[in-house]
């Protein structure tokens, strides 16, 4: 019940909101538009091959058991256990040209002034993907530990045995077995990926000049000019993209 | 104690990852802190820590001496009991949905499981909008149930697979069991099946009600008046202006944070159990 009134209801509203092609014809002719799509496309590439990358090495640096690097890895959790508002709000003004701490710094040591982060569209791109990665990089570095402390020890114990070298262990053990499970976490973030609204909306605003929008931010800028037809578009752009990994998910976790 | 060249080589390189990972990890938190705890005037000096630490910030902020800060209580009661209100009704609504699925074997149970699997993957940011008008059209924007239930429905499809993953796993003979000794199955559910699923339910409320503290998109385009948004809107209202007191948003941050951490590091163990195991057997 609460499924077909919260859920049905409002998808089917909104593509019939968004049934009239002179929509997209609109949607296109607006340059914000393709250029959002270039900005997501590239936020998913960059932010998730790099993200999973280094989740997968952290999570062999994490599984080791030595005290302190216990200690690391509950720190290490902050970043996903803390909201994001305030965290992303403490990065923005970090980033600040005029006061933020990093261009004092980077004053203090040269004695020029930083660059103007969030005024310049690719860097400020390339921010929101760093703070994205710095908000979930935890999560799945949690998940790639559970994986690898599912594979029996006895493996690892007898491959050094055998005089196997470490990155040999980890080619013919570790990533064999983890294969699936670095898929599964790939696609899954990339769902979520594509559905980060946050880190962009907070750290950017769009901004400079809307060129940093992805489709996320997009739908609400369109609410924001009153245009919910152009905004209900702009998701059925992403669905595309959404769907095909959402319905392989579900193939998946439905067994 | 011997010490080998070897093992402080390794110690060293391990070091070498360790100190850059806290480094990142906690620059924007200390950063957060750094400022929530420093008067207005030095705060911009970018020293390491202030020369004259203090927490006067807390003070305007539970004073709610400031503009932007106007209803801070408010905002946190709000915040509060709409959590408190999304995990419960998820709670509810999950367990009953899971119960049927798994234990009743209700028909159209495998479809409501993939209805429930397909929410739960399409992101949320993209339901926003549609989430948005058709609570215009059914009278519940600007009231704080529109929200709940918003949040109900994002939380609900992960709790329903979590909850129907653990109860698959209880023995039939229980159920069986009990209803031979005359159970209905409601007593069922009450008696036998909830006491059960018992760590399953407390991962699962928590997700909930973490879910629904942290949310701002949801907050920010269903709630408008200023006594009735969360205290995440609140904070978002800061970067209205440009001038807008730092120290003071840090401060109220800082207050924002505690709670979800707390939690999350109180029922640290449930949570990864919960979510590692869904995440891993896929």
């Amino acid at each position: 019940m609460v499924f077909l009134v919260f859920v049905l209801y409002p998808v089917a509203y909104g593509f019939w909101l968004a049934r009239d092609p002179q929509t997209y014809v609109r949607l296109f002719d607006d340059p914000i538009f393709p250029r959002s799509v270039v900005n997501t496309l590239a936020f998913l590439i960059v932010g998730i091959n790099l993200k999973m990358m280094v989740a997968l090495a952290l999570s062999g640096f994490l599984v080791q058991t030595r005290a302190w690097i216990r200690w690391l890895s509950l720190l290490f959790i902050l970043p996903w256990a803390v909201p994001s508002i305030p965290t992303i709000l403490s990065f923005r003004f970090m980033l600040n040209p005029e006061w933020g701490i990093i261009n004092s710094v980077i004053f203090k040591l040269t004695g020029d002034d930083g660059p103007n982060w969030l005024n310049d569209p690719t860097l400020a791109l390339s921010l929101a993907v760093m703070v994205h990665i710095w908000k979930s990089l935890p999560f799945w570095t949690l998940i790639l530990i559970a994986g690898r402390l599912a594979i029996p020890g006895e493996i690892y114990e007898a491959a050094a045995v055998d005089g196997a070298a470490k990155w040999q262990s980890f080619r013919y053990i570790t990533w064999p077995s983890m294969q699936t499970l670095y898929l599964t976490c790939t696609i899954i973030s990339m769902i979520w990926t594509l559905g980060d609204f946050n880190s962009v909306y907070l750290l950017t605003g769009g901004g400079p000049a809307d060129l940093t929008h992805v489709l996320a931010t997009l739908g609400i800028r369109y609410l924001r000019l009153d245009a919910v037809d152009l905004s209900m578009a702009a998701i059925v752009c992403a669905l595309p993209l959404v769907l095909p990994l959402v319905f392989f998910m579900m193939k998946r976790l439905s067994k | 104690m011997k010490l080998s060249l070897r093992g402080v080589a390794t110690e060293a390189r391990l070091l070498l990852i360790g100190i850059p990972l806290l480094l990142w990890t906690m620059l924007p938190i200390y950063h957060l802190f750094l400022f929530a705890i420093s008067p207005k005037d030095s705060a911009f000096a970018g020293n390491l820590w202030p020369d004259h630490p203090t927490l006067r910030n807390f003070a305007v902020v539970f004073g709610e001496q400031h503009y932007y800060l106007s209803h801070f209580w408010r905002q946190l009661f709000n915040s509060l009991v709409i959590a408190l209100a999304v995990g419960a009704i998820t709670l509810l609504v999950a367990a009953a949905a899971a119960f049927a699925i798994s234990r009743l074997k209700v028909k159209g149970g495998r479809t409501v499981m993939n209805l429930a699997l397909f929410t739960y993957f399409i992101p949320a940011a993209f339901l926003a909008v549609p989430m948005y008008r058709t609570m215009g059209i059914y009278g519940l924007l600007n009231s704080q149930w529109a929200l709940i239930w918003a949040m109900v429905t994002i939380a609900a499809p992960y709790a329903i697979w979590v909850l129907k993953q653990a109860s698959d796993k209880l023995p039939y003979e229980l159920d069986e069991a009990a209803v031979i000794d005359g159970a209905s199955p409601l007593q069922l559910f009450r008696l036998v099946y909830v006491p059960l699923i018992m760590p399953s339910l407390v991962a699962v409320g928590t997700y909930a009600i973490l879910l629904a503290w942290n949310e701002y998109l949801y907050a920010f385009l269903l709630l408008s008046k200023d006594t009735d948004v969360t205290l995440a809107v609140g904070l978002g209202n800061f970067l209205a202006a440009d001038d807008s007191p730092w120290e003071l948003l840090m401060a109220t941050g800082l207050i924002y944070a505690l709670p979800p951490a707390a939690i999350y590091y109180a029922f640290k163990r449930y949570m990864v159990a919960g979510l590692t195991a869904g995440a891993v057997k896929g």
